[in-house]
């Protein structure tokens, strides 16, 4: 066998391991995902069996017909929880996201005295863990009578989110080059024209994929959550799950419908917005 | 179409001044090149002049107008970037057109402004693409385009030719001057190139550590250089410099050897002073080989060996050793020579140059 042919033969060779490492890879990441919605139409029967039943024996939508049919009749106020998650999580991130817009352009784009500690210390609050906090929240939210309200977990979101957005935006302003806000001034912008213009259109999927992790750790938070909101009222779709569980018993199949039927709205924004997370748009604006 | 007057211009960051104090006069569709080494100031004057950097003192006038604390978009200026600055998100119409829609112009008076500029720079085919699409010279004519579209009194050009490779950048330094030709508009441009500057501008100011160090025509900063440093950044190959004392009527050299002291410096030097002797590669070469500069020669022949030579087809740079050091030489019409030949030289003396040895200025009178 010649050089050539064998170096194509372990070209090929390489190809394929490379292509079952990352099926394996992609199934370690999708199992569970699965499992769930799998065990969100099986019999708590064969959820609970050992050895596990790796294939369903029969499926049915019992789980999600229930979650509908209201109090008594097996189902959870699911609509008010769903409504609940939209309002808290939309608002609190466009709040998180303007506030990120903002910081995020100062930081990448002036000097200031303490810049640096300024943003240490915002990154540092991304150390506490939030549940640490739950407790002083609890009784501050108490005294201030906002405890199982919306305004009070949308507040806890935005202030557990700004720092990331903040981190995440300033990454993005700092690649569009300063000459291209330059340059729209003198075409004629103001400095906030320069910005809507120009600098915001080109750091877009910066702000989308920030919009996008601010929504999503709202959207699937429980700690805070659990702890602050006790009524239908002001309970989101993570903290509904607990529903599921009773005194002696935890109904794994409606809980794993409840979470399929959270799952589906993340999916569906992640796959809408995905295409502008995608960047390469400034290539082209300076010498590349 | 403007004069651009600066007065006493200066620009300190904290305690470290950037700029110090420059005046400069431009005349009305004037085209001036500011040069300089990197971090003389000319990218802050030009910046400053352009509103994007806040002046810490003195002022400047566009067309007789005081334009000190106003936004760049009041100046009615247009700049050329080094990067081009273009609009990534935009296609090379609504790049060139950009300045229009935020003025609110009407479409049709849009169109056809977009159309006059595309035309004089051969843009047309490419008004649907992205910057991203294009090439590095197609980019900079968008650039240009860009900035001819808005009618400005004063265009300013940051270094604009130095992303593009070496033809390009001839081929575009044409264009430059083509379309100053054209737009007959006011210029500033800024450049490190010297060439640049000496084949685009009718005068060039040349700056050295915040300071103008010479404003004169390409000629003159040539030929009459008024500093050491002048003498040393004009010109390709540069200035050969060599330190010397005068001793009765002669230059001694530090590694001893003499020359005559060239006639036109002979009432402005005295015994005992410390200067600078100044000889242009045109004006030292193997005799027989030079340029003939008149009949005013004052031509002075002396014995060198050859260091190295490079050839360059019709002419060859001879470097020769002199005080220690290469000096280098040009030699038209040239014939062979081997690196260790002593050659005979001749030394036009009438068009050397003297510059005080401390303070660097002429001592031409």
């Amino acid at each position: 066998m010649d050089e050539n042919s064998s170096a194509r033969l372990k070209r090929q060779l390489l190809g394929i391991v490379h292509r079952i490492g990352l099926f394996l890879a992609m199934l370690t990441i999708c199992l569970p995902g699965l499992w769930i919605v799998l065990s969100s139409l099986r019999p708590t029967v064969e959820i609970m069996a050992k050895p596990p039943v790796w294939i369903p024996q029969e499926i049915s939508f019992d789980a999600y017909i229930a979650m509908f049919s209201g109090i008594g009749k097996g189902g959870i106020p699911v609509i008010e929880y769903f409504r609940n998650s939209l309002i808290i999580s939309v608002t609190s991130t466009i709040i998180a996201v303007a506030i990120g817009m903002a910081g995020g352009y100062a930081f990448a784009r002036y000097r200031f005295r303490g810049k640096s500690s300024v943003f240490l210390g915002l990154m540092l609050t991304r150390t506490v863990p939030g549940i640490a906090l739950s407790l002083p929240l609890f009784f501050l939210y108490v005294r201030l009578g906002i405890i199982d309200t919306h305004f009070g977990l949308i507040i806890a979101y935005v202030a557990l989110n700004v720092p990331f957005t903040i981190w995440l935006i300033d990454g993005f302003f700092r690649q569009v080059p300063k000459d291209l806000a330059e340059a729209a001034q003198i075409d004629g912008c103001t400095r906030w024209q320069a910005f809507w213009q120009v600098e915001f259109p080109l750091a877009g999927p910066g702000i989308a994929s920030a919009a996008i992790f601010a929504f999503l750790t709202c959207w699937n938070e429980f700690a805070l959550a659990s702890q602050l909101t006790r009524s239908v009222s002001a309970k989101t779709l993570p903290v509904g799950l607990l529903d599921y569980t009773a005194e002696f018993t935890i109904d794994w199949r409606g809980m794993c419908a409840l979470a399929v039927v959270m799952i589906i709205p993340a999916l569906t924004l992640t796959y809408i917005v995905q295409k502008h997370l995608v960047g390469g748009l400034t290539s082209g604006a300076v010498k590349g | 179409m403007a004069t651009v007057s600066l007065k006493k211009l200066t620009k300190r960051y904290g305690n470290i001044g950037i700029v110090h104090g420059i005046d400069l006069d431009i005349a009305d569709r004037e085209f001036i090149a500011l040069v300089g080494p990197s971090g003389c100031g000319k990218s802050t004057t030009l910046r400053m002049i352009a509103g994007l950097e806040e002046i810490s003192a003195g002022s400047i006038e566009i067309g007789g107008r005081v334009v000190n604390d106003l936004p760049p978009r009041s100046r009615n200026i247009s700049m050329v970037f080094q990067s081009y600055a273009l609009y990534p998100h935009m296609t090379v119409r609504e790049n060139l057109g950009f300045s229009l829609k935020i003025a609110g112009a009407a479409k049709e008076d849009m169109d056809r402004r977009v159309a006059e500029a595309s035309a004089i720079l051969g843009l047309d085919t490419l008004l649907d693409r992205r910057p991203s699409q294009l090439s590095g010279g197609q980019r900079q004519r968008v650039a240009m385009g860009r900035a001819i579209v808005r009618h400005p009194d004063v265009f300013l050009f940051d270094e604009p030719l130095s992303n593009l490779d070496a033809k390009l950048r001839t081929q575009m330094r044409t264009e430059i001057k083509k379309l100053h030709a054209k737009v007959q508009s006011t210029v500033i441009y800024v450049t490190h190139d010297q060439v640049e500057a000496m084949t685009l501008a009718d005068r060039i100011v040349i700056m050295r550590e915040g300071h103008i160090e010479q404003v004169g025509t390409p000629d003159e900063v040539f030929r009459r250089p008024a500093t050491r440093f002048v003498a040393g950044f004009i010109g390709s190959p540069p200035m050969n410099l060599h330190e010397a004392t005068v001793d009765d009527g002669q230059l001694v050299f530090a590694s001893g050897e003499k020359l005559p002291l060239p006639a036109q410096f002979k009432a402005n030097v005295a015994t005992g002073d410390k200067v600078v002797f100044g000889l242009r590669p045109d004006d030292i070469y193997p005799t027989g080989h030079g340029i003939s500069s008149g009949g005013a020669a004052d031509v002075h022949q002396i014995e060198l060996p050859i260091t190295v030579t490079e050839p360059l087809g019709n002419e060859t740079l001879v470097f020769v050793e002199f005080n220690g050091t290469d000096c280098v030489s040009r030699m038209l019409n040239p014939r062979p020579l081997r690196s260790g030949e002593r050659v005979a030289m001749s030394l036009d003396l009438s068009q050397a140059h003297l510059f005080a040895a401390g303070t660097g200025k002429t001592l031409r009178s």
